[in-house]
């Protein structure tokens, strides 16, 4: 197994605040905004986004999380049944402008569930996608992220992992993984 | 993730404390659902589930059949009144008719102890247990248990008493078997003829005075007098059993602590309950009517998940 490092804490810093100056140029003081975390493992980068936001802004920013997994299509596709996380999404986000956070835009069918998911709780003027991680060339649906960390080029075989400290860890890595 | 370690829910007593925890979590997923403004999720959108009831029920059928529609299944409804059975039909025969029609899981109630487990060896398809005679009632235990989770924020030390008819109460068994899977302590409290002879097995303390449960206990679960199920009588009559065994407010008051109060319903006011403690900010009976549906959201969600 072969493990490369793609983003370690230092840059992760920098690209985190380049895409909130990146929200900022379209969102303003974020007024209408409000910022989703896909659970499980985008929420840790949505906190991040709305803290620096905050600093920046000098304002609360709305962040929710929202968890899709009652939505997705591989139900019944597993050993055993996918395991759910919690959603807190306490404001309405009828009208809002909506900026959904995950760490790795895949194969696009996280978000796709997402989308149902988010529909629970109101129409949204629109919605915006933010990847840390988009993987090219493994997209099952015509899904694109409108603000990206950075963009890998990975094959099948080749696996991204996120390490945020949030996790418990001591250090921000993100790893490209080769299986065997 | 891991599963349930079973395949059917055909009572508590097969389950582990770990079954038991999943079950919870994934409900408390499934009460934030229902309390959204659309309420319904696509999950088992490709399942069928018979709703088989040989005996009569409002809240377990329509909560089953309401959860079912949360998570979009498809649900066909089958009472015994207005069936085939009154011809002579045998259960197994009934069953493998509907499971003829592709269906996925069964919930089964049946007036014999037993009945669900006979299915589960004969059928392929997933059952769940909603009551076999006085033997389980698993997800009425299951949402009882979780309503003294929310409550209290947990189970484990808690101590229930579970007070009337325990002889003829599947309500009873199951939720002795939960409570003290969870590490609850459990006292039954009743008049000696309404308590089986061998309670004691069971590891539960007994008491029979009404007085002496309500200052030990921090939960009191209060079953109804099951006169549909006793066939001698088992009390002078209902006057003598309310005066013994009626929970009232000035029963409570008298108390120097709070505790809180459950009933599986439907309640007879005025005997086992008296209306002024029945809708006490004691009582968390309408919480386990709204708690009953996202454990049974999450108990079909667990069963029906898995691709076995």
């Amino acid at each position: 197994m072969q493990k490369r490092n793609i983003i370690d804490s230092e840059l992760l810093a920098i690209t985190i605040e380049r895409l909130c100056h990146q929200l900022i140029e379209n969102h303003g003081d974020f007024t209408d905004s409000v910022i989703l975390g896909l659970q499980p493992r985008g929420i840790s980068l949505a906190e991040r986004i709305s803290h620096k936001l905050t600093t920046i802004l000098k304002k609360k920013i709305s962040l929710g999380y929202l968890d899709a997994t009652f939505f997705r299509d591989d139900f019944r596709k597993h050993e055993t049944p996918l395991k759910a996380n919690a959603t807190k999404v306490i404001f309405p986000i009828e009208d809002k402008r909506v900026i959904l956070v995950d760490d790795v835009l895949y194969t696009g069918r996280t978000v796709r569930a997402a989308f149902d998911a988010m529909i629970a709780f109101g129409r949204p003027r629109n919605v915006e996608f933010l990847a840390l991680i988009d993987r090219n060339y493994s997209r099952q649906f015509p899904i694109y992220a409108n603000y990206v960390g950075m963009e890998v080029n990975c094959l099948e075989s080749e696996k991204v992992l996120v390490e945020l400290k949030e996790q418990g860890l001591k250090e921000d890595n993100v790893w490209l993984i080769k299986k065997k | 993730m891991q599963g349930l370690s079973v395949k059917h829910l055909l009572g508590i007593k097969g389950l582990t404390e770990k079954d038991i925890q999943l079950i919870f979590e994934t409900a408390d997923n499934f009460k934030e659902v229902i309390n959204r403004p659309i309420k319904k999720v696509p999950s088992l959108r490709d399942i069928t589930i018979a709703n088989i009831f040989f005996e009569n029920s409002t809240r377990t059928r329509l909560s089953f059949e309401l959860a079912q529609k949360r998570l979009s299944a498809d649900v066909v409804n089958f009472s015994s009144s207005s069936s085939s059975v009154k011809k002579g039909e045998t259960l197994l025969d009934t069953v493998n008719n509907i499971l003829a029609m592709k269906v996925d899981m069964i919930v089964m109630r049946h007036a014999s102890v037993g009945a669900p487990h006979f299915l589960a060896k004969h059928i392929k398809a997933k059952i769940v247990n909603a009551g076999d005679g006085t033997h389980e009632h698993p997800t009425q235990a299951l949402l009882d248990a979780y309503s003294i989770r929310e409550r209290l924020g947990g189970v484990a030390g808690k101590k229930v008493c579970i007070f009337g008819d325990i002889l003829h109460s599947r309500v009873a068994l199951s939720n002795i078997f939960a409570l003290q899977k969870l590490g609850a302590e459990v006292m039954v409290c009743g008049p000696v003829t309404l308590l089986p002879r061998y309670i004691k097995e069971l590891n539960v303390k007994v008491e029979l005075d009404l007085k002496k449960a309500l200052a030990w206990c921090d939960v009191a679960n209060v079953l109804r007098i099951q006169l549909e199920r006793q066939t001698i009588k088992y009390f002078p009559s209902l006057r003598e059993y309310s005066a013994y065994y009626g929970i009232t407010k000035s029963l409570l008051d008298s108390l120097n602590k709070e505790i809180v109060i459950m009933h599986p319903g439907p309640i007879n006011r005025g005997i086992e309950l008296s209306s002024d403690v029945a809708d006490s900010r004691h009582s968390i009976i309408l919480d386990q009517v709204e708690n009953g549906l996202a454990v049974r959201m999450a108990v079909l969600y667990l069963l029906a998940g898995a691709n076995q």
